[in-house]
């Protein structure tokens, strides 16, 4: 714990500082190799608290949309919120959200194994992607809007409309150029 | 939401000029000014645009309590009031700060003891509250003299914790330190702590940064937990499900919880360097004897070192600034040529020179000494002394002097 985590203009992957766009290619390779790629968008662009964040969302949405024109047959790409960050028990529907708190459940239920988060705050962020790395073998991506995160496999920092977008464009540019892992039986998503 | 960087050259109701923190610490004249450790605490938060400052009266903290007071009267703090008892003042000061204000609060030895409460939860709730804490004896019988005991129990709360030297580090990292902790990635609260008495109460020369400039406000926004919420954690948590739940996902929260505090701890590393130029002060390290110290020790180190130059020994120092996070890296680095290390403390347990010996290698080049307690000063004829014991040089006896 306790990375140094990359200066504006940087991203990090495993902990290795390096330049944005390679972050972004590395990022749209993982999303296009995943069975099940999935976006986490939480509260601060789930909803239209300022003009920012309903750009966000519709950028969001656009990856996501980008990301199923993408894929190949056999994998599944999903959008699946994280409203909000009360603990719920005994369980929340893993179908149709993650807890921060008890992320693995969602991954788990949705062999989902890889993820990326966007709109989260810090804190939560870093405590569910401790959880999902501890506890799943999801390969974890953070589009953070402040200074990234340590806990992600790869993440960016300083999140913009254009970010999310680029990382869409991204996907399109290597759509067809990356072989999935629709072989794996865990599909990643083992504990 | 609210942007930081769009009020830099804009002015607040007193007339200030918001100001970019690296040009005004850095770029900005400085007036030299004779002031004790208590108005300079009270100049610092001037230029720091705070919100709240709660504090409540315990010696020898009481008069920057008071002269802060003085600037509410003046219009340059938000809100200012006393609370019932140190403990109800942490958790107004953590109320304020979940409402997303930058807050103040200064205590001493035993408010430092009777709030400790509070302080994991600051940390725990990402609260980048700034407390002074001008350490003083927390034992029974009542001592309201210098000791810096208080800070061993303040290592482990997972705020970051600094130790000033004098009133100019006083000065300059009340403003670098919210800097500090305010930074997403950090968001901690802050225990800037000094030696009571040797740094409020007397007067020493001390540049100011002009009054007319001010920090940014802080901004809420870039907080890593949410505002005030009461649905939601980190005031959820107090009540709720994942916190009183036996399981394993229980336990797994509140470890990932745990370790994302320390880790925000460790971040800080990044930014601390940055604004204080390290988190140790270095001199003459190629020395075979070196004294590392923090606070007022540091102080009765370089009049050692001069002491002992006068008779032909060369000493090295390290200053240590910061304490969480913790320099280890650096103290390795300061001490690798050292044969013996002296660590000077105005306190009787020696919770540096521990620390110390945990961190480097061949800890038994430590010398856990001198120390004093309850109040005692620290001569540094003391210091000259044990070094020249430790050489195996003759020395006159100090107790004879009384």
């Amino acid at each position: 714990m306790g990375i140094c985590l990359p200066n504006p203009g940087e991203a990090h992957i495993n902990g290795v500082i390096v330049p944005e766009e390679k972050a972004y290619e590395e990022a749209a390779k993982q999303f296009l190799m995943a069975k099940v790629p999935t976006i986490f968008p939480g509260p601060l662009v789930l909803w239209a608290w300022n003009e920012k964040a309903a750009k966000k969302a519709t950028a969001i949405r656009h990856l996501y949309n980008t990301l199923k024109e993408c894929v190949q047959p056999g994998q599944t790409p999903m959008l699946i919120p994280m409203p909000d960050y009360r603990p719920k028990y005994p369980k929340i529907n893993p179908e149709v959200e993650i807890n921060p708190n008890h992320p693995n459940l969602t991954i788990w239920h949705n062999k989902i194994d890889c993820c990326m988060f966007v709109g989260v705050h810090c804190h939560q962020a870093n405590l569910a992607l401790k959880i999902i790395r501890g506890g799943t073998s999801c390969y974890t991506v953070a589009m953070c809007a402040q200074a990234g995160h340590e806990d992600a496999m790869l993440s960016f920092r300083d999140a913009s409309v254009e970010k999310i977008m680029k990382l869409a464009e991204w996907v399109r540019k290597l759509k067809g150029t990356v072989q999935p892992r629709l072989t794996s039986a865990k599909s990643g998503a083992s504990n | 939401m609210a942007d930081t960087h769009s009020v830099i050259g804009t002015k607040n109701k007193k007339g200030q000029t918001f100001t970019d923190t690296w040009k005004m610490m850095n770029d900005a004249p400085r007036t030299p000014s004779f002031y004790t450790g208590s108005e300079v605490i009270k100049e610092a938060l001037r230029r720091a645009s705070c919100d709240v400052m709660i504090a409540y009266p315990i010696t020898p903290q009481s008069e920057a309590a008071a002269l802060i007071g003085e600037l509410f009267a003046e219009g340059y703090i938000g809100d200012y009031f006393r609370g019932e008892s140190e403990f109800a003042v942490m958790s107004q000061c953590a109320g304020a700060a979940f409402g997303g204000a930058r807050v103040f609060t200064t205590t001493a030895g035993p408010g430092t003891m009777r709030a400790m409460e509070n302080f994991p939860m600051w940390s725990g709730a990402r609260l980048p509250i700034q407390m002074i804490v001008t350490c003083r004896g927390i034992n029974s019988p009542l001592s309201i003299q210098p000791d810096t005991l208080e800070i061993a129990y303040l290592l482990n709360t997972g705020m970051l914790v600094w130790h000033a030297e004098t009133a100019q580090d006083f000065f300059d990292w009340i403003l670098k330190g919210y800097m500090v902790s305010e930074e997403p990635d950090v968001h901690l609260p802050l225990a800037l702590c000094c030696d009571g008495f040797f740094v409020t109460h007397t007067k020493d020369v001390v540049n100011l940064t002009p009054a007319d400039m001010c920090l940014p406000p802080y901004d809420p926004y870039r907080s890593p937990v949410p505002c005030m919420d009461m649905e939601c954690p980190p005031v959820r948590m107090m009540r709720d499900p994942f916190v009183m739940k036996s399981n394993y996902i229980s336990y797994a929260t509140h470890a990932s919880w745990q370790q994302e505090v320390w880790a925000a701890v460790e971040r800080s590393r990044k930014h601390t360097i940055k604004w204080l130029n390290g988190l140790i002060e270095t001199e003459n390290t190629d020395a075979e004897v070196i004294i590392v110290a923090s606070g007022t020790a540091v102080s009765q180190g370089r009049e050692a070192i001069r002491l002992l130059e006068d008779e032909g020994i060369r000493c090295g120092l390290v200053k240590v600034k910061v304490l969480r996070p913790w320099p280890g890296e650096e103290i390795r680095e300061a001490t690798k040529n050292a044969k013996h290390i002296i660590v000077p403390e105005f306190n009787v347990t020696g919770w540096l020179a521990k620390e110390i010996k945990a961190t480097i290698p061949n800890s038994e080049r430590v010398h856990a000494g001198p120390r004093v307690c309850g109040g005692m000063t620290m001569p540094p004829e003391i210091i000259v002394s044990e070094i020249k014991t430790l050489l195996g040089i003759h020395t006159v006896s100090m107790a004879s002097r009384g």
